[in-house]
């Protein structure tokens, strides 16, 4: 394989009292496009936490670009989109993504791009509380692409738009990854498996795949990522149970 | 510094979007103080009114800080932050620069206010009453800070002013002398930083130039909000369960 970007070993992390990762490992590619899929729950947001350091982890080691996840070089280096818009609803999108472009030592310009990029010229001089809940999310989008980072961690960024703007995002992320970013995006939907370079299945918190979609698609032996999803999971089961 | 530059402007941008809130900071001091000048004969209000232009910018910054402080960790923006090159002391600096700019516009406004339309007098000059004024804002920033991370909800965190603030305001010396105090209430103040800036406006007030005690209490308030930030930026955590 290419060289690896994000490197997770025998990750385990509890929230709260419940263990959520149970010794989770993966590698995921540089310059690639990484879709972290899976149920609702099992554990997507959790793993992105703690590769962008963020996350209390009980044991296991995420390394990204050769340095444990957190530390203060990297954060140069990575772009987070949470999953809920994190950006401030009392300013314009214009004055959120110029802070963030202020954060990395950017100017304007970077900032204004940005706001193109992600759809949002029209809405730039909005505030950010009075946009749609798309648009909202896509404020949010602009500012973790804002630095132009080697290491993009997006949650879920595409829930909520319409299938053009879907479409235009993900040619977005396409771009990024030419030009040497390495991404990885979490879906709940599996339609969206289909643009990914590699695919990492997790179902409560545990690895079922890690395979491009060809290759997943394959060994499931459909050609519908979703029903290709339900063989995985029941391969993977113990006989006797049920799902 | 770049980075506590950007802070600073975003949450000054941030305050300058929300109309209703300036207005609020701006009219409603001058209000109760032109309430306390109808209550009171002017002998009585000339202490009151120089001891409410320290209180003001205490209380109202503490609860404005926390508010927001909260709003950046229930809206994922704290999250985030944490994961950009922005240092935590950057975010707790940005907030007390934000909100002291902020409350030394609002004490300027109460003091010309006090002194022209409603006969406030000090011998001492209202520069350093407006100085001490903005070290009480720094203070009720610094210790809403701190309070806002014990706090999950917004009804948690107005819980704390009546916690954190109130028992400050009650053994200041506004209701009691300190000297009549029974001794532990007086031990309790003596430990409480409004304490000291009350007793520094009151220097100002008796006394033409600014006394070694004036400075000595602006120091113990300075002493204050830097334990309170030390202390916020300990509980900021950059990794949470
Ligand atoms: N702050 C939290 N405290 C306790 N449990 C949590 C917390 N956040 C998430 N969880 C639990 O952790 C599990 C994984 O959540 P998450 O990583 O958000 O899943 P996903 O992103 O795949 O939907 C879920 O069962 C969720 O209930
Ligand atoms: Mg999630």
């Amino acid at each position: 394989m290419e060289n690896t970007a994000i490197e997770v070993r025998d990750l385990v992390v509890h929230r709260g009292k419940k263990p959520v990762l149970h010794g989770f490992s993966c590698a995921i590619p540089a310059g690639s496009v990484t879709g972290l899929l899976g149920p609702s729950g099992s554990g997507k947001t959790t793993l992105m936490r703690a590769i962008v350091g963020v996350q209390l982890v009980k044991s296991g080691t995420v390394t990204v670009l050769g340095k444990p996840a957190g530390d203060k070089q990297l954060r140069h280096e990575m772009g987070y989109l949470t999953q809920a818009p994190s950006v401030y609803g009392d300013l314009t999108v214009r004055e959120n993504a110029r802070y963030f472009a202020a954060l990395y030592g950017l100017s304007h310009k970077e900032a204004d791009a940005a706001i193109k990029d992600v759809g949002l010229e029209e809405a730039k001089n909005q505030l950010v509380g009075d946009l749609s809940g798309g648009q909202h999310s896509r404020a949010s989008l602009a500012c973790a692409i804002v630095s132009n980072p080697k290491i993009l961690v997006l949650d879920e960024p595409t829930v909520g738009q319409d299938p053009v703007l879907r479409d235009e995002l993900w040619k977005r992320f396409r771009g990024f990854a030419e030009a040497g970013t390495t991404l990885l995006v979490s879906s709940h939907v599996m339609d969206e498996a289909n643009r990914c370079d590699r695919l990492l299945l997790i179902r409560e918190g545990k690895l079922i795949a890690d395979d491009t979609p060809a290759a997943v698609k394959a060994s499931a032996g459909t050609d519908d990522l979703d029903q290709a999803f339900l063989n995985l999971i029941r391969a993977g089961e113990t006989p006797g149970e049920t799902s | 510094m770049r980075t506590l530059v950007a802070t600073t402007g975003r949450i000054l941008r941030q305050l300058r979007h929300d109309k209703r809130t300036i207005g609020l900071l701006i009219v409603v001091p001058n209000l109760l103080l032109t309430l306390l000048y109808f209550m009171f004969d002017s002998r009585i209000f000339n202490g009151l009114a120089l001891t409410m232009l320290g209180i003001f910018p205490f209380l109202i910054m503490f609860l404005i800080t926390s508010i927001a402080m909260l709003r950046e960790r229930t809206t994922g923006t704290l999250e985030r932050l944490l994961t950009t090159p922005l240092r935590k002391t950057d975010l707790l600096f940005g907030y007390g620069i934000a909100f002291g700019i902020a409350a030394t516009i609002q004490a300027a406004v109460v003091s010309v206010v006090a002194y022209l339309f409603l006969g406030m007098d000090t011998l001492g000059s209202p520069g350093y009453v407006i100085l001490i004024a903005a070290a009480n804002a720094v203070l009720g920033v610094a210790l809403g800070l701190l309070a806002s991370a014990f706090a999950k909800t917004e009804f948690q965190a107005v819980q704390f002013m009546p916690v954190i603030v109130l028992p400050q305001i009650l053994l200041c010396g506004l209701f009691v002398a300190r000297e009549q105090m029974a001794g532990w209430l007086q031990a309790i103040s003596d430990v409480l930083p409004l304490t000291y800036s009350v007793e520094a406006l009151q220097e100002v007030g008796r006394f033409a130039n600014p006394t070694s005690t004036m400075w000595r209490d602006l120091a113990i308030v300075g002493g204050a909000v830097i334990v309170a930030l030390v202390a916020a930026a300990a509980t900021l955590r950059r990794r949470t369960p």
